[in-house]
């Protein structure tokens, strides 16, 4: 077997030898089972909780929050680090503002959010759309800062218009930029979803490990940090799938 | 008649008029004059090539014609035909400067675009002009996909397809190699016979300028003055042949003469800087 091939069976032994012996512990009650559950009982509490659909609505549910809050807050971030990015005066009004309230860690925000938009879905959306749109903001602003100015000058002595200036080179030119910040949102994003969630909702990924942890129903807080791992893997690979399609001119 | 090349045409024929242009940059503490007063007179139509050493100011007196960097003295002025929808000056960088981000059809297009043309029509408007650049095959890759020369071709494509009445030209050449800077330079020599737009050529060969060339400016080294305009029109008539030209005995003694300049210059603020070191 080839270096790569012999490394690649490693990385997939890996984990199923850790599972291996987390099973057998569990079995020979070398762990505690009523904190470590073994796998196996793991794995059938996922197959009873995606026949029954109890799965389905809570991954679904969290899925939904985290793309409707992402696209809002990269949305808003977007347009005005763009704006940040090429005009001095906007940059004035609205950068130290920015820098000032970045550091907040954004989950202190949720009783405001609460109160603000209420219990309901709203809040959730909110919450997710405030923490990408700092990061998607920056990086874009930073992303216009980069742009060549060689590039900036063939604008101006072509005419291109303030729309065609934005559309056609900020926007592409901050792009590669663009993407880091939402990659970056995208894991903060999981993250304060499932805070978010546990600490004020009845439904999703955060819910779920929570209260199945407070009833002691333990298999099933598994079942959900497994759901979030599968999210936060499918997510990353939708992100891979955009950078690909929106900067080709980029590396591969 | 080469009234094109005379530069003693009358003040109220020339297309672009220079008068005591200067320019002086600050970088960190210290101030330098990059242009000194430069005075010229181009005429319409006029294909003025220009030389001088590295660093004597010629992308910076070309960025100012194009409304990029302003002067700190001296006017620029443009005769305009009322008339015209055309814009007033295009310019090919020295570096790289097509954008990565779109087509070799959309790059081309950028300036229609600006002015407002719809799709169809400025797709249409540039295709002739991408096959005239040997582009033809090559409309829908993207830039990181091209050849450095192929590069250079799309900017020159879109300073082309944009049709300006002035087209600013920073050694567009120079990065190409010496196969296909022959076959440009004749291709170029021919479209430009065709549409005898006003042209600012700056380049570091002697040859290209004599080549494309109706009059010849001369740089001296940093602060950048007018040191020589040569005429060269009258002494190599159009349509020009790059073999014919070169095989002149003319062509040698012109070909002498600049260098001979530049040589001087050269040397000359090599002393300078010496000096100052010593
Ligand atoms: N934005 C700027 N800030 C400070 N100095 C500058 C700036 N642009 C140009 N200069 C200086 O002005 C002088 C002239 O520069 P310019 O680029 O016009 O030279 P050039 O004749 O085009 O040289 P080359 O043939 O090497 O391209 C140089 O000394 C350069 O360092
Ligand atoms: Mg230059």
């Amino acid at each position: 077997m080839s270096r790569a091939g012999v490394n690649r069976a490693i990385s997939i032994a890996t984990p199923i030898l850790l599972l291996a012996a987390w099973e057998i512990a569990a079995r020979a009650s070398v762990l505690d089972t009523r904190f470590f559950s073994s796998p196996a009982s793991i794995g059938n509490e996922l197959w009873t909780m995606a026949a029954s659909g109890d799965l389905w609505k809570h991954a679904w549910i969290s899925l939904a929050r985290v793309l409707i809050g992402f696209a809002i807050g990269t949305t808003l971030g977007v347009v005005l680090g763009l704006g940040i990015g090429l005009s001095p005066t906007i940059s004035a009004i609205f950068k130290p503002l920015i820098d000032a309230t970045f550091p907040i860690p954004k989950v202190g925000l949720l009783p405001l959010v609460i109160i603000i938009f209420g219990l309901g879905e709203a809040s959730k959306y909110a919450i997710i759309a405030i923490s990408a749109f700092y990061l998607i903001v920056i990086n874009t602003a930073a992303g216009v800062r980069q742009i060549e100015r060689i590039y900036l000058d063939v604008g101006r002595n072509y005419h291109a218009s303030r729309l065609m200036m934005f559309t056609d080179v900020a926007l592409p030119g901050a792009l590669p930029s663009i993407i880091t910040g939402m990659k970056i949102s995208m894991g903060v994003s999981l993250i304060i979803i499932v805070t978010a969630e546990s600490l004020a909702a009845k439904s999703g990924v955060g819910f779920l490990i929570w209260t199945s942890w407070q009833v002691f129903e333990v298999e099933k807080m598994y079942v959900g940090l497994f759901i979030s791992a599968v999210m936060g893997f499918l997510l990353a690979v939708l992100l891979d799938w955009v950078e690909r399609r929106l900067i080709p001119w980029k590396g591969a | 008649m080469t009234a094109a090349g005379d530069s003693s045409a009358a003040p109220g024929s020339a297309k672009l008029r220079l008068r005591d242009v200067r320019r002086r940059f600050t970088v960190g503490k210290r101030s330098f004059d990059a242009l000194e007063g430069v005075s010229l007179d181009i005429a319409a139509g006029e294909f003025l090539a220009m030389v001088g050493p590295s660093g004597c100011g010629k992308t910076t007196l070309l960025r100012i014609v194009a409304g990029l960097e302003t002067p700190t003295g001296g006017t620029v002025e443009v005769a305009r035909d009322p008339a015209s929808t055309r814009p007033e000056n295009s310019m090919v960088f020295q570096q790289e400067s097509i954008f990565p981000w779109m087509n070799v059809r959309d790059n081309a297009a950028f300036g229609l675009k600006a002015r407002g043309m719809g799709k169809h029509e400025r797709y249409a408007n540039v295709q002739p002009i991408l096959e005239l650049a040997g582009l033809k095959g090559f409309e829908a890759a993207l830039p990181h996909q091209l050849s450095g020369g192929m590069k250079q071709r799309v900017a020159l494509a879109r300073a082309f397809a944009n049709d300006p009445e002035i087209l600013l030209m920073d050694e567009p050449f120079a990065a190409l190699d010496e196969q296909n800077k022959l076959i440009l330079q004749s291709e170029l020599l021919r479209i430009w016979e065709a549409s005898r737009k006003t042209v600012l050529y700056v380049t570091h060969s002697i040859d290209e300028a004599i080549l494309l060339s109706d009059r010849i400016l001369v740089m001296s080294a940093r602060p950048g003055r007018v040191k020589d305009l040569i005429d060269v029109a009258s002494l190599f008539p159009r349509p020009r042949d790059i073999s014919t030209v070169k095989s002149s005995p003319r062509y040698g003694e012109l070909f002498a003469r600049i260098w001979g300049e530049l040589r001087n210059e050269v040397l000359a603020s090599a002393r300078e800087s010496g000096g100052k070191a010593a």
